[in-house]
């Protein structure tokens, strides 16, 4: 294993009873680097981030983070380690404001611990960084119940309670599906602040061309399998994946 | 003329978060009197009641104690049918500590509320992972089972259980301590459900994969409630244990088990005040309809329906809409 890399994931295998739902997927991140996770429906991206995140067990192979074995560690230990993803459907908690939403992540041994020991004030972090993602101050929406916001502000906290919990790797599960373009415009250039500050994050995501434009590398499943590894403009190109997106040979 | 009934907020001007502005006399009983009135209320009712509905009182105390428990397991996600595992094996344990080794009541009563809240939490420990209708199965069957162990094996008096415990010493003592805990476990226990660590115990009922992902160890947080749960339920055995001088099989009634459930239903679960007042109402009235004789139990279940079916968010959430809104009928056009 190369000592930079922060993620590597070697030979993983996952069946749920017949059906092969990860095979023999092996690539390796490095710190700073953002990934792109693509490929058909079905073809086993979510089972990846929930191999690494600790919700589903391998059937076979391994997966290090920051040099240690995390294969088969309870999810929350995996997270106190420093890896948040964020959820394909979000579910927050309809009935409470968007700011208490964030108290969850807040509360986390992790948080805790960075701070050195104390929680401080939840309240305010979670208003701060609400304003982050786009919660405007002024307009009061983080006090404005879950229920009432709109899909992009949902996937916003989403991503702001994974910023809380201030990982070394970030995961984000199709954060973009369901939005309009505008919100995506605007969601963008925060996954791009990310980056500035040195973040590791790995992106599920179906919308290619906003993936495109911010992923150093991609990486590309279909069946399970790895058909593709490497920059963006040089995967697209490869008959592999213009077989398993389009159906045809190329 | 067109009419429309509109409904406004009562609440005060200012405020924020939990600072309140008070200008007023008003203003200010407005906030004090739904605190106020339950807590005069628990210290005034055992001074003014009589003999008999002083010994209804303690039963109210116990089984709204028993409501509260099993409310904080709800908050959960831990629906449990066996309150009366925490009642009985509270009560056992304060039976033995003064039976066996004449431990003073008020030690026996603490001792065993700390004993039994260990011994259920451990009971359950192994069944924490399971969820919904498989937990409350459980929940239901091993006071059953115990019941059984202890017809069987003979142990702790067998069927005739442990007689001759040591009362405390007055009935004045008995009524203030029972309504001094059930004032702590009430207000205490609200104030945790509404803090951000209830707000965690609840995150865990309602999505608790979004607990996890926060690093934080959801069978920890349950098996914390668990045990605060056991203790408030084994607290109500134990006290019962000392007041009736006799710890048998019955503590595991299933009386214990669904009462408590009836009073949180009704009085509106989720809130632990509707639990208590749930039991302020139910058990008073099960002593109402006793002079009616064969016809009582018929004539309870159809208050329950009738309740449930009318009010389903239950007595008490109705009561605080009403109180923080009030309604006016306004002409339209």
């Amino acid at each position: 294993m190369a000592p930079s890399a922060l993620l590597q994931v070697t030979g993983v295998y996952k069946n749920f009873g017949g059906v092969q739902a990860v095979s023999d997927l092996s690539f390796e991140l490095s710190p700073g680097e953002l990934l792109g996770l693509i490929g058909p429906n079905g073809c086993g991206k979510t089972t990846t981030v929930n191999l690494i995140t600790g919700f589903v067990k391998p059937s076979q192979g391994k997966i290090f983070f920051q040099g240690r074995n995390i294969t088969g560690m309870a999810p929350h230990k995996i997270v106190r380690l420093g890896i948040a993803r964020t959820f394909q459907m979000v579910k927050p908690f309809y009935q409470l404001p968007a700011y208490k939403n964030m108290i969850i992540p807040l509360y986390s041994p992790r948080v805790k611990q960075l701070a050195g020991g104390k929680y401080g004030d939840r309240d305010a972090v979670a208003l701060d960084l609400l304003e982050e993602v786009g919660f405007e101050r002024d307009a009061y929406v983080a006090y404005k119940n879950a229920s009432v916001l709109p899909q992009g502000y949902l996937k916003r906290l989403e991503l702001a309670k994974a910023i809380a919990l201030q990982p070394d790797l970030m995961i984000l599960d199709e954060l973009f599906s369901g939005l309009s373009l505008a919100e995506v415009a605007s969601i963008l250039p925060i996954i791009e602040k990310l980056r500035q500050e040195g973040k590791t994050i790995i992106m599920i995501e179906h919308r290619l061309k906003e993936l495109f434009r911010i992923a150093d590398r991609v990486v590309v499943l279909n069946f399970g399998e790895k058909i593709a590894e490497g920059p963006s403009n040089v995967v697209m190109e490869s008959d592999a994946v213009k077989k398993a997106y389009l159906g045809v040979e190329a | 003329m067109k009419k429309r009934k509109e409904r406004i907020d009562r609440g005060i001007k200012a405020r924020s978060g939990d600072i309140f502005a008070l200008s007023s006399w008003r203003e200010m009983l407005y906030l004090s009197a739904p605190r106020l009135i339950p807590i005069i209320g628990f210290m005034v009712l055992p001074l003014v009641l009589g003999d008999y509905w002083q010994k209804v009182l303690l039963s109210v105390a116990v089984f709204a104690l028993l409501a509260i428990s099993w409310d904080i397991l709800a908050q959960s996600g831990m629906i449990s049918l066996g309150q009366a595992l925490f009642f009985g094996t509270g009560a056992y344990a304060a039976g033995i500590f003064n039976y066996y080794w004449h431990w003073h009541p008020l030690i026996s009563i603490a001792a065993a509320t700390i004993a039994g809240g260990l011994l259920c939490t451990l009971f359950l420990l192994p069944v924490l992972r399971l969820r919904g209708i498989y937990f409350s199965m459980v929940t239901l069957i091993i006071p059953l089972m115990l019941v059984r162990i202890i017809e069987a094996t003979k142990i702790f008096g067998g069927t005739e259980g442990l007689t001759g415990i040591e009362a405390l010493s007055s009935k004045w003592i008995e009524l203030y301590l029972a309504m001094a805990v059930l004032t702590a476990a009430l207000f205490g226990f609200r104030r945790m459900i509404a803090s951000d660590y209830g707000l965690i115990l609840k995150a865990i009922n309602d999505n608790d994969r979004s607990v996890i992902n926060a690093g934080i160890n959801i069978y920890w947080f349950k098996t914390q409630a668990l045990f605060i749960s056991a203790c408030v339920g084994a607290f109500a055995g134990a006290f019962m244990t000392h007041v009736y001088m006799f710890a048998g099989m019955p503590v595991f009634a299933l009386d214990y088990s669904i009462l408590p459930i009836a009073a949180a239903v009704v009085g509106g679960p989720g809130t632990l005040a509707g639990a208590t007042l749930g039991a302020f109402i139910l058990v008073p009235l099960s002593e109402i309809l006793r002079g009616i004789g064969g016809l009582r139990i018929v004539l309870y279940g159809l208050f329950l329906v009738v309740f449930i079916v009318a009010l389903p968010e239950g007595i008490f959430q109705y009561v605080q809409r009403k109180y923080h809104q009030f309604e006016r009928w306004v002409e339209v056009e």
